[in-house]
């Protein structure tokens, strides 16, 4: 067991995975020489050598496109797009040619790679290298869907996508980079589509994903201690697959399901999440599901306006609160 | 669009490693996609094929001579346009027009339809229909080979239009900066869909693929592509330079295609007479003819044009007495368990 950070923590889980699998390969850009620009893969060129960790050109279509080549005829890669708001200009790979050509080829075809992409706000960074982008990806079929919140849940995620057989994004959060949290030694590989209770609580569900997730345990813990309101924490971990057993099974003990979804208002993961629990656990319920998001605004550049946009433990705590005392 | 290709003189064709029965299978190649792919304009206006369709026909030598130079385990990528290249790697034309007659023998069993023609087991790595994206892809599987010291080539096909998308220069450039056995192959017919090709490249350009070669340190390589010959030669010597660790090449065929963009289009935007002096260079006219030039017995020729007929007839009645796909298979194959789940 040690003490890792978020960041340390993907290059220990590319290099676990590039290990045992001489078929894995990364690429990207600045990735190789560089570290990384996150420094996020520090010491895998030295490890691995440069046929296995390749810089690219600043070419997102080449690299996407590269990767799924690869994939189709042999390799695992594993693909990074340095922000994800960039898959943006790569966008045909992730919602034309991965999740499709299986489908379109009745089966002949494989795609088991790995996109890797920095998400989310916080770095005040502006509104075109901020962005929480994984609905973007949750809404093509053919897809799966990746976010961890925790140093030791990036290497068990991180190893259950490079071997899942099907095109997995990636998602990892600039703001927890620098996150620290105890990771056994020793391999570590786990589920996709395994949400986890964090905390548990009787008078209401709270669902969260990544970045949101700590703040999400935050207010969880300011509403048992100020005012006596025990909420239940589910981090979701993957969109999709999407574990709804255990959110569904959650709302019907706790009667009320809140979202907290760094994505703007429209179509982010929450609304589906809120759509299904008004499908399937209707009479469990005892108020309306709540979503807790990010204004639908383009994100600013200011600290305090960033701020003021992302959902807060404190906006959380207050939202709960005036919900279940209403 | 004029061209830079001057016919080469008959004994410079003769005097070349070509036997006769690559010339026998390169011209049975170009009959049996011409065979197929007029049958799949005769279907349409009988209602029996369905969605849109983009035909090669006129285009057939390009198809044949670099499938007919290739080496069993190389890999083809093609686009919407790409029945011709998917008949020249062997699959059968009962799987082809079967797909796009959407039926339940069709080569996808009618999941992917006319632009998506695969057949991994051909080497047909898949037809992509968002004009570019298969440049990157091809990219990728040669960089497989390269990686695990494999001998295959990717070939990828693609129209004069894709030489002014993003993905075209992105993954030239890095099959280039990589060394990648890849060859990236213009089919220049010279109209990007509904609009020459002339008015969308910048004036000083003759050629939009050969032109800009320089651009990624490539040999400028502009090949006659209604001479199946000089096309077969040209993709021998890129095949080899790929495999000897040489790297990519960009190849630009001068071609035209006879029907419009897709069915939709009854390419009115033609200049008077350009169809019919392209047709005075038909492809297939041209090699029957240089066939009987080199002393191959009309007798022999002509039982290559019969035989593909009836392939062609059989193939034809046993797609029309498929049924449809079965509604079981709407869901399979999503994900790579044969299923579509996407929560428990």
């Amino acid at each position: 067991m040690a003490e890792l950070t978020y960041r340390d923590a993907v290059a220990r889980g590319i290099a676990q995975e590039m290990e045992r699998d001489p078929d894995v390969v990364f690429l990207g850009e600045d990735v190789a020489g560089a570290g990384g620009v996150f420094k996020a893969t520090v010491g895998l060129l030295e490890k691995f050598g440069p046929k296995r960790v390749r810089d690219t050109p600043i070419s997102e279509q080449a690299i996407l496109g590269a990767a799924m080549g690869a994939a189709m005829t042999g390799l695992k890669p594993i693909a990074e797009i340095m922000f994800s708001d960039f898959l943006a200009v790569c966008f045909d790979y992730i919602a034309n040619e991965f999740p499709k050509s299986r489908y379109m080829s009745n089966g002949q075809l494989k795609c088991p790679l790995v996109v890797r992409t920095g998400n989310g706000a916080g770095s005040r960074f502006g509104a075109q290298h901020s962005q929480s982008v994984e609905n973007w990806a949750m809404m093509i079929p053919g897809l799966k869907v990746v976010a961890p919140s925790s140093p030791v849940d990036v290497i068990g995620l991180f190893a259950a996508a490079v071997r899942d057989p099907n095109p997995v994004i990636f998602f990892e959060h600039k703001s927890l980079y620098a996150a620290k949290g105890e990771v056994p030694d020793g391999e570590i590989v786990d589920t996709l589509g395994s949400a986890k209770i964090l905390r548990p609580g009787k008078d209401a569900t709270l669902v969260a994903l990544a970045l949101m997730v700590p703040r999400a345990l935050q207010a969880a813990e300011t509403l048992s201690k100020e005012h006596g309101i025990e909420i239940e924490v589910i981090d979701l971990r993957s969109l999709v697959p999407l574990d709804l057993q255990t959110v569904l099974g959650s709302v019907a003990r706790t009667g009320r399901l809140f979202t907290v979804e760094e994505n703007p208002r429209l179509c982010g993961w929450g609304a589906e999440i809120a759509s299904i629990a008004a499908d399937e656990a209707f009479y469990d319920l005892d108020g309306p599901v709540v979503r807790i998001t990010t204004p639908h605004i383009p994100l600013p550049a200011a600290d305090n306006l960033e701020d003021l946009a992302l959902p807060s433990a404190p906006r959380i705590v207050d939202k709960i609160r005036r919900c279940l005392n209403g | 669009m004029k061209t830079s290709i001057q016919p080469q003189p008959a004994d410079a064709r003769r005097n070349d490693a070509l036997d006769e029965a690559k010339r026998l299978e390169l011209y049975r190649l170009q009959v049996e996609i011409r065979d197929c792919e007029q049958r799949a304009y005769d279907l349409f206006l009988q209602g029996l094929v369905k969605g849109t369709s983009h035909l090669s026909l006129g285009q057939e030598a390009v198809a044949a001579g670099f499938a007919a130079a290739m080496e069993k385990g190389d890999l083809s990528f093609c686009t919407y346009r790409g029945h011709a290249h998917t008949l020249a790697r062997g699959v059968p034309m009962e799987k082809v027009l079967g797909e796009l007659m959407q039926r339940d023998n069709g080569l996808m069993r009618g999941k992917g339809g006319s632009m998506h023609l695969t057949s991994v087991e051909h080497g047909v790595m898949g037809s992509y229909a968002i004009v570019g994206a298969h440049l990157p892809i091809a990219c990728g599987a040669a960089w497989r080979a390269q990686y695990k010291g494999q001998t295959d080539v990717s070939v990828c096909f693609f129209g004069d239009g894709t030489t002014n998308i993003g993905a075209f220069h992105e993954a030239v450039n890095l099959a280039a900066v990589w060394k990648l056995p890849v060859i990236f192959v213009c089919e220049n017919n010279l109209y990007m869909e509904y609009t020459s090709i002339k008015d969308v490249i910048p004036a000083q350009l003759q050629h939009p693929a050969a032109d800009r070669a320089s651009a990624y340190g490539l040999e400028r390589i502009v090949v006659d592509g209604n001479d199946a010959d000089a096309v077969y030669r040209s993709a021998l010597a890129a095949y080899t330079k790929a495999r000897a660790g040489g790297g990519p090449s960009l190849i630009e065929c001068m071609t035209y295609r006879y029907s419009g963009h897709s069915r939709a289009d009854p390419a009115k935007y033609r200049p008077e007479g350009e169809l019919e002096a392209w047709k005075a260079r038909d492809p297939i006219k041209l090699y029957r003819q240089r066939l009987v030039e080199f002393g191959i017995g009309e007798s022999q020729i002509k039982r290559i044009e019969d035989e593909s007929k009836r392939k062609l007839d059989a193939a034809t009645e046993a797609c029309k007495a498929a049924p449809p796909p079965p509604e079981s298979i709407l869901t399979t194959d999503v994900y790579a368990d044969g299923g579509w789940a996407w929560r428990n």
